[in-house]
């Protein structure tokens, strides 16, 4: 697991697997976002939770054909499914890969394209808390998205019809926790059931990957 | 007498062969008496006026839509445990019609809204999960469509309709958390002392079973008619072989 783990971070860096990719994408939402609405502080720092929110997950759905793709074409993913490693452990490095190179830098870029859109200031840390809870979740949900389009032709539209309604739950509480915290109130509740979607996607979608997966395959 | 048995596709065919009128009949003669009693010997509500009678189309259609996806979950399952073809072929055929229904159920929604709460639409829970839940429905008719081995796309849009019920479920919760509702509650439960009056829910349980019996036929025919081309399929790919 942690060999592949390792590959599949490797590849991400070296081949230009869309690392730098998503984070470019968030960067260039966030500077559009301004001329669209304007670019008066008060009404940019009231959505830009939304904003912030709604630009990771798409700049994480952008990454995430290329989880099970790549290694379909070329023949690695039936050589991987042989292993001895089962599939869910496989969809769950996949995953684990995805998370660390398109969720965790989202993350850390976040706070700077935040001050870009004026978010109040007591808000950082939801911010950055939130999208640390969030992101395992939307990388976990796309991961099984993935394994159910892996072998289709015109697969990336199609995952992002089937991935985005998955993820609004988590939009929902990952952009109310944001919202909250910069009004002021408690964002504990919402962070809270931000776990809680993650834990459980954690939890089931492994298996539900590994199933589509041997279908695909078979 | 098992219910199994229907597991196998000529007995089935032979079976909805002698159903499909008779549920279709009836499915004709509970919307009309339920429509023509609602919409021309029912009062006009005190509040609402005339707009009331909407009633009668919104709420069959919502029911619909949510329990066509149940169906579609209970099939999904069949085929995955039992692996009887006719079960994921109901859900195929199953889910363009819930569709509708989810699609049916906002416009008549938005209509009503229109001169009751002024406007066509508001984020509101309820109005909300149904636009997921129809987001839903593209998804899975998406993923039928563009799997080319039928079992391989049986199996994937098995596997997604049981997340997507899960996930569907968690939407339904999470925008009762995210904003607040102008739709009422629930007004046709069993145990409830404030219901509807009996004046309108009388035409509105036989418009129910109308829709419920419409459902059936359509998804009896539907059914029939992916068998017939599951058989045509095979007829062509014996008579390339020959």
């Amino acid at each position: 697991m942690i060999r592949l783990l390792a590959r599949d971070l490797r590849l991400a860096v070296r081949a230009g697997g869309g690392f730098g990719l998503a984070l470019a994408f968030f960067l260039i939402v966030c500077v559009l976002i301004p001329f669209g609405v304007g670019p008066s502080s008060g009404i940019l720092g009231q959505i830009a939770p939304g904003v912030l929110w709604v630009g990771a997950l798409l700049a994480c759905l952008l990454s995430l054909d290329r989880i099970f793709a790549t290694d379909h074409e070329d023949g690695s993913l039936e050589l991987l499914a042989t292993a001895p490693l089962p599939l869910e452990a496989l969809t769950l490095t996949k995953a684990a890969a995805h998370w660390l190179t398109t969720g965790l830098p989202l993350t850390l870029a976040a706070p700077i394209l935040a001050l870009l859109l004026n978010l109040p200031m007591p808000a950082y840390g939801t911010l950055i808390l939130s999208l640390a809870l969030g992101t395992p979740a939307l990388s976990m949900i796309g991961a099984f998205g993935a394994a159910l389009t892996v072998g289709l032709k015109r697969g990336g539209l199609l995952l992002s019809l089937l991935v985005l309604p998955l993820y609004i739950p988590t939009l929902i509480f990952g952009a109310d926790a944001v919202r909250r915290a910069a009004e002021g109130q408690g964002a504990t509740t919402p962070l809270m059931l931000l776990a809680l979607i993650t834990l459980g996607s954690l939890a089931i979608l492994p298996f539900a990957g590994a199933a589509a997966l041997r279908m695909n395959l078979r | 007498m098992s219910f199994w048995e229907y597991a196998n596709p000529r007995k089935f065919m032979a079976t909805t062969d002698r159903l499909l009128k008779p549920v279709f009949v009836l499915a004709a003669l509970c919307l009309g008496t339920g429509l023509i009693w609602g919409f021309f010997f029912t009062p006009d509500d005190f509040k609402q006026g005339s707009t009331v009678k909407i009633i009668y189309l919104h709420v069959p259609s919502a029911m619909m839509a949510i329990n066509v996806w149940a169906m579609m979950l209970i099939t999904s399952l069949v085929w995955l445990i039992r692996r009887h073809h006719v079960s994921a072929l109901a859900a195929k055929a199953a889910a363009p019609i819930g569709a509708t229904m989810t699609l049916m159920a906002l416009f008549t929604g938005a209509v009503w809204g229109q001169p009751m709460w002024g406007t066509w639409w508001e984020w509101d829970p309820r109005l909300t999960s149904f636009l997921i839940l129809f987001l839903f429905y593209l998804g899975y008719m998406a993923l039928w469509a563009s799997v080319e081995n039928p079992d391989t796309a049986a199996d994937l849009t098995s596997v997604l309709c049981l997340v997507g019920s899960v996930f569907a479920i968690l939407s339904r919760y999470a925008v009762n958390f995210w904003n607040q509702g102008l739709h009422q509650g629930a007004s046709l439960s069993l145990d409830k002392e404030e219901n509807v009056a009996d004046v309108f829910w009388l035409p509105l349980v036989v418009c129910i079973a109308g829709f419920v019996l419409l459902f059936v036929a359509l998804v009896l025919l539907r059914t029939r008619t992916e068998i017939r081309l599951r058989r045509i399929g095979a007829l062509e790919m014996k008579e390339r072989l020959a």
